[in-house]
């Protein structure tokens, strides 16, 4: 039993600490955002060179062979900066279905260009009426003369309009409910009949709205089998869901960290608010929450590595716990910043922003308590 | 990382299972019904393990401990909550017996430490008095030099099992000029000397645990002082950190969950299992995540010391969460059984919610004793964020 990481993980973190402290604090987080597409090609660019793009594929597919403990130590770094570069939504999202289902010309071509850093893809799984349900699919994929014709609707498609190819899922039979029958599909960014409406998120993040209208991809777009990669998704949803997890987690030990800080220097009836019993509690609270969550991970991940049946319920667990306890540190750590936690020139308000965006994506706190009760 | 036990240990599990399948009757395993404690039932346990040698893991080999590592302990501590093996009492084998070990001369622990290991000999603790409950330094029962014998006097409060108990281990003032600190002793007292009074106090769940001990020109010899006269409060100090494994009962709220899991399967709800109630499931799913939290806390506090490096930071928080969820699965305990949690009397309706409810009441001291939570974030305020 141990929970120390190996020397190449720790060189891992240790690169990307670095990064993070060196290369990215919150004002150059501020212009990533502002930037055409909303992040920083160059940082992205980076990314690559520094090799943190092939973190999760395998050595075949051109990657290090990293697991779920190589990305939790990625994502926790990146939850500390705030990083706003589109790496769930392309390198852990799309990647990973395609790492998952796509064929060996797919992922020859898809793989080497996201680890290069050439590539940008995102899903669009996500429906208006689906809510969390990725089997809840109405969009529909008709087959004729050699090729797919999609029609629909997808929703908060991250990163959507600064992706160069989509991984639409589609209903190729049965109806909108049905478990059988999503099939997903590569459509270009550039396809007839596809519009694409970009919008910007509260986390300072981008999302797009993406209107099909009977857009045409040929028989090879196909990712997997037909109308049985429902799984698929679900199980890159529970990798990205820990993912996001390891991201929270970060963004609460930074918060509590920075909330104890504040409070030193703060001074309020001639002292240091730091003092004052009643605040003390309060920010040994948001420490408890912070460590129970770590804990909650670690579990997550390690039945992930270890292959163990329990590993669903875990992510369950971890994606509850940080649904309810992130969100309570991030409104500890306003509420003891006071007024300057209610200002945009300070971090924490987007901190906040952060883990909401990341307690909706893939089931809130209640979607996973039920999924949790369930198993 | 992993997570894996390695093959001595699977080996060590499987030969305490092997035991516990062995020694462990039904009837042991009642020694502690809704936290009160049998006394000849858990003298009767402690002796098979102390015939076993595994009655005292944390002590040192020498002195009869066992010499395992600290994940034997842990699994050792693991596979006897599992199977229901009640806990040994405290006072003695895991509190006065390493404070003789490591601060008494060699007279006190060939006196004492064998009669600890072999349970002939029920220890109490002479800490809290009325005056001194969180603020334990403002204690003032005082030990006054007369010859070769100190005279104790004043009152010792909270006792538990003090009307069992043939010794007790005080702290007392020896030196009221000095600061609240240094002016204190730490002293064994028997039980049986002449001025030593026991009063019931009667608590909150109907049950006989706590006691008010009276000390009345109670006559001690200065042998039974450990250490030196004033250092009593370094002592004291010791023994609260010493005893940290197991503190946070990750094993017996995972027992208590399932028990609720039965209880909900009978008890009736709206014409349908209790257990099949979403709002009563949801609860009980988040006592759930959050003890597998603590489990994972607890893991990594073990893994921090195995290599002989210092318990990281999250180990602070197993007192205060481990006992908040042990109260907040006592309250669920309570909500299954229904009406019966509130009624008085053996045998009435379903059997089984008397005691739980008693555990219930009595549980309501966990996060009082030991440090009450609120002193616990005191001190995590202090140490681990520097405030």
């Amino acid at each position: 039993m141990n929970f120390n990481y190996s020397e190449e993980q720790t060189l891992l973190k240790d690169s990307v600490a670095k990064f993070i402290a060196n290369d990215y604090d919150y004002e150059t987080r501020r212009k990533h955002c502002a930037m055409d597409g909303g992040f920083d090609v160059a940082t992205w660019q980076t990314f690559a060179e520094l090799g943190w793009l092939c973190v999760p594929f395998s050595e075949e597919d051109g990657g290090i062979g990293g697991g779920a403990v190589e990305t939790m130590i990625v994502m926790e770094e990146f939850g500390k900066g705030l990083v706003v570069e589109p790496y769930v939504s392309t390198v852990l999202i799309s990647g990973g279905v395609v790492a998952k289902a796509g064929s060996a010309e797919q992922k020859a071509e898809i793989l080497s260009g996201i680890i290069e850093g050439n590539r940008k893809l995102s899903l669009a799984a996500i429906e208006p009426q689906s809510r969390f349900d990725l089997f809840d699919v109405a969009t529909e994929a008709k087959f004729s003369a050699g090729y797919y014709e999609l029609t629909g609707s997808k929703a908060m498609v991250l990163h959507g309009a600064s992706a160069d190819t989509f991984i639409v899922s589609a209903r190729t039979s049965g109806s909108s409910r049905d478990r059988e029958g999503v099939s997903l599909f590569l459509v270009p960014a550039d396809s007839q009949g596809l519009e694409i409406q970009d919008y910007p998120t509260l986390d300072g993040h981008r999302a797009a709205e993406l209107s099909l209208n009977s857009v045409k991809v040929p028989e090879s777009a196909l990712i997997g089998e037909q109308g049985a990669t429902l799984s698929v998704l679900e199980a890159v949803a529970d990798e990205a869901s820990m993912a996001l997890c390891a991201e929270a987690v970060g963004m609460m030990e930074k918060l509590y960290k920075e909330t104890v800080e504040y409070s030193k220097n703060r001074k309020q009836f001639g002292v240091p608010i730091s003092i004052f019993q009643a605040l003390q509690h309060r920010m040994v609270e948001m420490f408890t929450l912070h460590e129970e969550c770590k804990s909650l991970l670690l579990r997550a991940v390690m039945s992930h590595q270890a292959g163990g049946a329990d590993y669903p319920k875990n992510v369950s667990a971890l994606k509850y716990a940080v649904a309810t306890k992130g969100q309570k540190v991030a409104h500890e750590a306003i509420q003891i910043f006071g007024g300057m936690g209610m200002t945009d020139e300070m971090s924490v308000g987007m901190y906040l922003k952060r883990i909401n965006v990341i307690n909706t994506l893939f089931g809130n706190g209640d979607y996973h308590l039920k999924r949790f009760m369930a198993m | 990382m992993d997570i894996q036990l390695t093959p001595n240990d699977v080996a060590f599990r499987e030969e305490v299972r092997a035991f516990l399948k062995d020694k462990l009757s039904d009837r042991i395993k009642q020694a502690i019904v809704g936290g009160y404690i049998d006394k000849d039932t858990m003298i009767e346990w402690q002796k098979i393990l102390y015939e076993r040698g595994w009655v005292a893991p944390n002590w040192p080999q020498q002195y009869g401990g066992t010499g395992w590592t600290i994940t034997q302990k842990f699994i050792f501590e693991n596979e006897c909550a599992e199977v229901g093996a009640p806990g040994v009492v405290p006072f003695g084998l895991k509190m006065v017996g390493p404070v003789i070990y490591t601060f008494g001369t060699d007279e006190q622990k060939q006196r004492f430490l064998p009669d600890i290991l072999q349970s002939n000999v029920w220890w109490c603790q002479g800490y809290s008095e009325p005056g001194a409950g969180s603020d334990l330094a403002a204690l003032q029962t005082k030990a006054e030099r007369d010859g070769d014998d100190y005279i104790v006097n004043g009152q010792k409060i909270w006792t538990t099992y003090a009307q069992y108990a043939d010794w007790i281990f005080c702290l007392v003032r020896t030196d009221p000029a000095a600061k609240k600190q240094e002016g204190i002793s730490f002293l064994l007292i028997d039980m049986n000397t002449p001025g030593i009074e026991v009063r019931k106090i009667n608590s909150i769940d109907n049950q006989h645990s706590l006691n008010e001990v009276f000390f009345d020109n109670v006559r001690v010899p200065v042998t039974n002082l450990i250490g030196q006269e004033n250092k009593g409060w370094t002592y004291a100090k010791y023994l609260l950190t010493h005893e940290r494994t197991a503190i946070a009962g990750v094993p017996q709220s995972k027992k208590a969950i399932e028990r609720i899991k039965e209880i909900a399967s009978q008890e009736m709800s709206g014409g349908r299992p209790l257990i099949e109630d979403d709002m009563f499931r949801a609860k009980l799913a988040q006592v759930e995540v959050d003890l597998m939290a603590l489990e994972y806390t607890e893991l990594r506090a073990i893994a921090s010391v195995v290599d002989g490096g210092a318990p990281g930071p999250e180990s602070s928080i197993l007192k205060i969460r481990g006992t908040e969820i042990q109260q907040a699965v006592a309250e669920l305990s309570v909500e299954a059984c229904g009406y019966y949690a509130h009624a008085l009397g053996d045998g009435i309706g379903n059997g089984y919610a008397g005691p739980i409810s008693t555990k219930y009441l009595y549980g309501r001291a966990a996060t009082i004793y030991g440090g009450s939570n609120e002193v616990q974030k005191n001190i995590i305020a202090k140490m681990v964020l520097g405030l």
